[in-house]
């Protein structure tokens, strides 16, 4: 057993070096390429909508930025500027699409606005009004936290998000909250809700350290499961790597 | 176990370089020359004339020759070689015309299925063609209702009592299940098809997100990830009942279950601190101890299935992830990648083999493809098993410990793929929706 292993290295080393030979060995015989006239790069798009979860009569603003496109069309809106940010009040769930186009080719982006109806709740009492514009208030208010790749740390620039968040909560100690933890699409999906839970965790102690009672928060990861943002952009991936706060009431 | 391990290293290096394009890796290794049995396997003959019969023949024979050619220890002799008149019993057979070229076979396995009775019955024979004297290795009948599924299970159970035979004692495989996550229908739940793609149904119907299954070694339930009442949980599912089954409920983010081969533990991630951390639960419940205290996504646990004393796992406690093993009481951890970004352990059946996805060389600028790797536990050694591009991902090894079943999405979507554990003979097992996640049955 143990001579059949020592040969076994032995083989797993000479590969090694055949590898790297044979590596060596094709670089130099690849000839120089000849420079094409170089056709426009394909167009890049993002599309985002913040926030993408209102309920029936709100407004949520779309914000979109494309590179190298001659035509820019966003189905339903029509033709729009290259970059560009727009209110939209849809009364259902809506998917919005752009689409970026030029002589080499088409890029989409989509964004997906959840409209939550007025008649959530069953009886429309005077609690669910209350509710509804503790909701409008709580998404206006709140802002999402975003984390670099594959960090679950906060930055600065969370510190003073999570700040703002923690003395609007402060002063609405009826609210509870939902923090979901969100990635991109790179990366596996186990190891992704890990790192989502993580972020939601993290996003959890830094309001609980600004003064928020833990008790009004509960956290969920979706890792890369609920996009926000498709495009396999960074500005896309970014928009995907946060903790995204939901008022639950 | 030596002249399986020994087995088993020869096809880990068999050879597959033929007519190869262009490519900036190769395939080398011990016992690349060793010839394959040649075998030769003449559709079966309809035992009647009926159209029922002629119908389960022709399914009985694709079963049982895509389970041998899949056996990856054969080498099948093309249907074109073969003699105009098929044998359907040993009286028919002239082994002489087996045993020269063209077939030039070393074994010739034949026989005749038919309907009697609303019942199926098949009489199989394996021969040995270059022994004249006594050519009989095998001989078998099967009598199942007649049905499409019965002529494939009775293929199945023929292909492995020939694989055991003469793959020196190897268990076939063809009996085995995968269990899987599909959205096709919606939402991801979690699905199960035999062992070549067939026969997919639909197991959960959470409506939510149900990920990770993974099948208890007795086959009787099916431990997975699901979110139920808006927390992740870790859910069973009884193959048995055909219905969830209740679980204990944990606090936290509850991922990633996965089965000791005793059956009597499940290691699983668990936010319930704070942080995620690998635990370990007895099967009834009770008992759930924490294994890991370090800051960082720690998700993705495998038992070594030869001791259930070692526990591989993924930890994100330095930056990227990365595969770590420790003992199953939580210490003697020790660090497996040494770079790039390492998911998705699953521990080969004889103890001795990780097999992983890798991405080697990433981050941003750096675009690297998701791999299926293979580690030697014991010396880290690696092998890289996928070369083919698409994000690979989710391997999961078979109950020999000679195949691995993975998630790519080579051909656009994400689908189901199984290979031999060398890396050759890819083939795609799913086709509708978004297919990821597979787990082999333990048997």
């Amino acid at each position: 057993m143990k001579i059949r292993r020592i040969q076994w290295f032995q083989v797993v080393l000479a590969m090694v070096v055949v590898i790297a030979a044979a590596g060596c060995a094709k670089k130099k015989v690849t000839p120089p390429t000849p420079v094409p006239p170089a056709p426009p790069p394909a167009p890049t798009a993002m599309l985002t909508a913040n926030p993408n979860t209102i309920s029936a009569g709100q407004a949520s603003t779309l914000t979109w930025a494309t590179d190298f496109a001659s035509d820019v069309t966003i189905d339903g809106i029509g033709k729009v500027d290259p970059i560009g940010s727009m209110k939209v009040t849809p009364t259902e769930s809506t998917t919005y699409r752009l689409v970026a186009k030029n002589d080499t080719g088409t890029k989409e982006a989509t964004a997906r606005i959840t409209v939550t109806p007025a008649s959530a709740a069953p009886p429309p009492t005077s609690s669910s009004t209350g509710d509804e514009s503790n909701a409008r208030l709580f998404s206006q208010n709140v802002k999402d936290v975003f984390f670099d790749y594959d960090s679950y740390d906060m930055t600065s620039q969370d510190e003073s998000v999570i700040q703002a968040d923690a003395r609007f909560l402060q002063q609405h100690p009826n609210m509870n909250f939902v923090i979901e933890g969100h990635c991109d699409e790179r990366g596996s999906i186990e190891y992704n809700l890990a790192l989502g839970e993580n972020r939601a965790q993290a996003a959890k102690q830094a309001l609980v350290q600004a003064g928020v009672p833990a008790t009004r928060m509960r956290t969920i990861s979706y890792g890369k499961e609920k996009p926000f943002c498709t495009a396999s952009t960074e500005a896309c991936w970014q928009q995907n790597r946060r903790a995204h706060f939901a008022y639950s009431k | 176990m030596k002249r399986l391990s020994a087995i088993f290293l020869s096809l880990f290096f068999a050879t597959a370089a033929f007519g190869a394009p262009p490519q900036d890796w190769i395939r080398t290794g011990t016992g690349l020359g060793v010839e394959k049995i040649r075998l030769a396997v003449p559709d079966f003959k309809p035992a009647a004339n009926d159209p029922e019969s002629k119908k389960l023949a022709t399914t009985f024979s694709t079963t049982l020759w895509n389970d041998l050619q899949a056996a990856g220890i054969f080498d099948m002799v093309s249907a074109s070689f073969y003699p105009l008149s098929a044998p359907g019993t040993p009286q028919d057979v002239k082994l002489a015309e087996w045993d020269a070229p063209p077939p030039n076979a070393n074994m010739l396995a034949f026989g005749n299925a038919g309907v009697q009775g609303g019942s199926l019955a098949v009489q199989g024979w394996l021969f040995d063609v270059k022994n004249a004297q006594s050519p009989q290795v095998l001989g078998k009948q099967y009598r199942e209702t007649a049905t499409e599924d019965n002529a494939r299970l009775v293929a199945h159970r023929f292909a492995d009592e020939i694989i055991f035979r003469l793959g020196g004692g190897i268990q076939g495989i063809a009996e085995s299940k995968i269990y899987f996550v599909s959205s096709r229908g919606g939402s991801k739940e979690i699905w199960q098809m035999d062992y070549d793609g067939a026969n997919q149904k639909q197991l959960t119907h959470l409506g939510t997100i149900a990920l990770s299954p993974h099948p208890s070694p007795d086959g009787s339930r099916i431990a997975y990830a699901g979110v139920s009442n808006a927390e992740w949980q870790i859910l069973m599912y009884s193959l048995e009942l055909n219905r969830p089954v209740n679980f204990t409920r944990f606090g936290g983010t509850n991922l990633s279950p996965a089965w000791s081969s005793d059956g009597k533990s499940l290691a699983f991630s668990s936010s319930r601190s704070g942080d995620s951390e690998i635990y370990v639960v007895d099967v009834s419940g009770g008992e759930v101890r924490r294994l890991t205290n370090t800051k960082g996504p720690d998700v993705s646990p495998t038992w070594n299935p030869k001791t259930n004393a070692q526990i591989a796992w993924v930890s994100g406690r330095t930056g990227l992830p990365q595969i770590y093993t420790m003992a199953s009481d939580g210490t003697n951890v020790a660090r497996m990648t040494d770079q790039g970004y390492a998911v998705s352990p699953s521990w080969s059946p004889n103890g001795q083999f990780l097999a992983f996805a890798w991405v080697r060389h990433y981050g941003p600028g750096a675009p690297g493809a998701s791999d299926i790797y293979v580690m030697d536990v014991a010396s880290k050694q690696w092998v890289q098993l996928t070369h083919d591009g698409g994000r690979n991902d989710f391997p999961s090894w078979s109950p020999d410990g000679r195949h691995v079943v993975f998630q790519s999405n080579r051909s656009g979507k994400t689908q189901i793929w199984s290979m031999l554990a060398d890396g050759s003979q890819a083939r795609q097992l799913t086709t509708g929706g978004d297919n990821s996640q597979p787990n082999w049955s333990f048997k």
